[in-house]
């Protein structure tokens, strides 16, 4: 028990701290960094708590595809210039005070929801899908997540497939004066447009691309 | 203290998530950190089902986690790609400049 205590308050110290430093990081490098730091403590805490294989899915997801996404996209927007016409000019942080009191009536009212929380009576009697105690987490997850819960798993697919679809043509630029693969042009090309008998006359040779 | 409950995980989670609120507010550097402040609050969120899962012996808890990570991955593909988008036609991703709609 006490092994759960040191690991547990080690890794949401960790979290915690690194949430700060994402938010208030000069530097954007920095804070993707920070962000995988927190993915990684959190996913250890899921790991600890009995979520392996949600924790393992943070670190695929999250630590090796969204944050080298985030890397990628921080690396080529060129921030370090942005950042350098930030500091000319003069900054009126008015947003500053109401930023930090919303922040902190939101924070209060969570604390008050955890404070005076507990389970009703009946809860316990409506869980839908009991966790199997014999096998391993990935085996009873799996379990239901291809039976009860198959709809939602294709619609999650869909989800993926349109933002995939979607990124792509938002990022697509087509640009002029370059010369491309076209596939149907090759395959629909006959022997008699590719090949031309020609009977040239004496010294004069022959004229191309005309 | 040492007896670490669900209670010490939500509180974990309410931390989490208002450090990414005030993240959203007091940020007025560029909008990537924006978006790392909402993949923030979404892990702050994941952290409560989880949590709620284990203590209750209830994996639909977990399955729901597993739709948010797919959520949140596509926001954030699709958001960063708004981004890029956005930077090759203004030059800039402040957020203080980016007010073309005069809210």
């Amino acid at each position: 028990m006490i092994i759960h205590a040191i690991f547990f308050y080690t890794f949401s110290f960790i979290a915690i701290i690194s949430a700060i430093m994402v938010t208030v990081s000069r530097n954007t490098v920095h804070s993707v960094f920070f962000l995988i730091l927190d993915f990684i403590s959190i996913s250890c805490l899921f790991i600890m708590i009995g979520a392996e294989f949600l924790g393992m899915i943070m670190l695929i997801v999250y630590v090796g595809a969204v944050a080298v996404l985030f890397l990628f996209v921080v690396m080529m927007l060129n921030v370090a210039q942005q950042k350098k016409i930030l500091f000319k000019e003069t900054e009126n942080p008015t947003h500053v005070p109401i930023g930090l009191i919303i922040t902190l009536i939101i924070f209060f009212e969570l604390i008050v929801v955890i404070g005076g929380w507990k389970y009703k009576p009946e809860l316990l009697n409506s869980i839908s899908t009991q966790t199997l105690t014999e096998t391993s987490n990935t085996l009873s997850l799996g379990s239901i997540l291809y039976t009860e819960y198959i709809h939602l798993f294709q619609l999650s697919g869909m989800i993926l497939l349109v933002s995939m679809i979607g990124a792509i043509v938002l990022t697509f630029r087509k640009r002029s004066g370059l010369k491309r693969q076209s596939y149907l042009k090759q395959i629909s090309r006959e022997k008699d447009d590719g090949i031309e008998l020609t009977d040239p006359e004496f010294n004069k040779g022959v004229k191309i691309d005309d | 203290m040492i007896n670490i409950g669900l209670s010490h995980y939500l509180v974990l989670a309410a931390i989490i998530f208002t450090i990414g609120i005030a993240g959203i507010f007091l940020n007025r550097k560029n909008i990537i950190v924006i978006l790392m402040s909402i993949e923030l609050i979404l892990l702050a969120v994941n952290i409560n089902l989880v949590s709620f899962s284990i203590f209750l012996n209830d994996l639909s808890g977990q399955v729901f986690t597993l739709f948010i990570l797919t959520v949140a991955a596509a926001e954030a593909a699709i958001g960063l790609a708004i981004i890029v988008v956005y930077y090759r036609n203004a030059g800039t991703i402040r957020v203080e400049k980016i007010d073309n709609l005069k809210g």
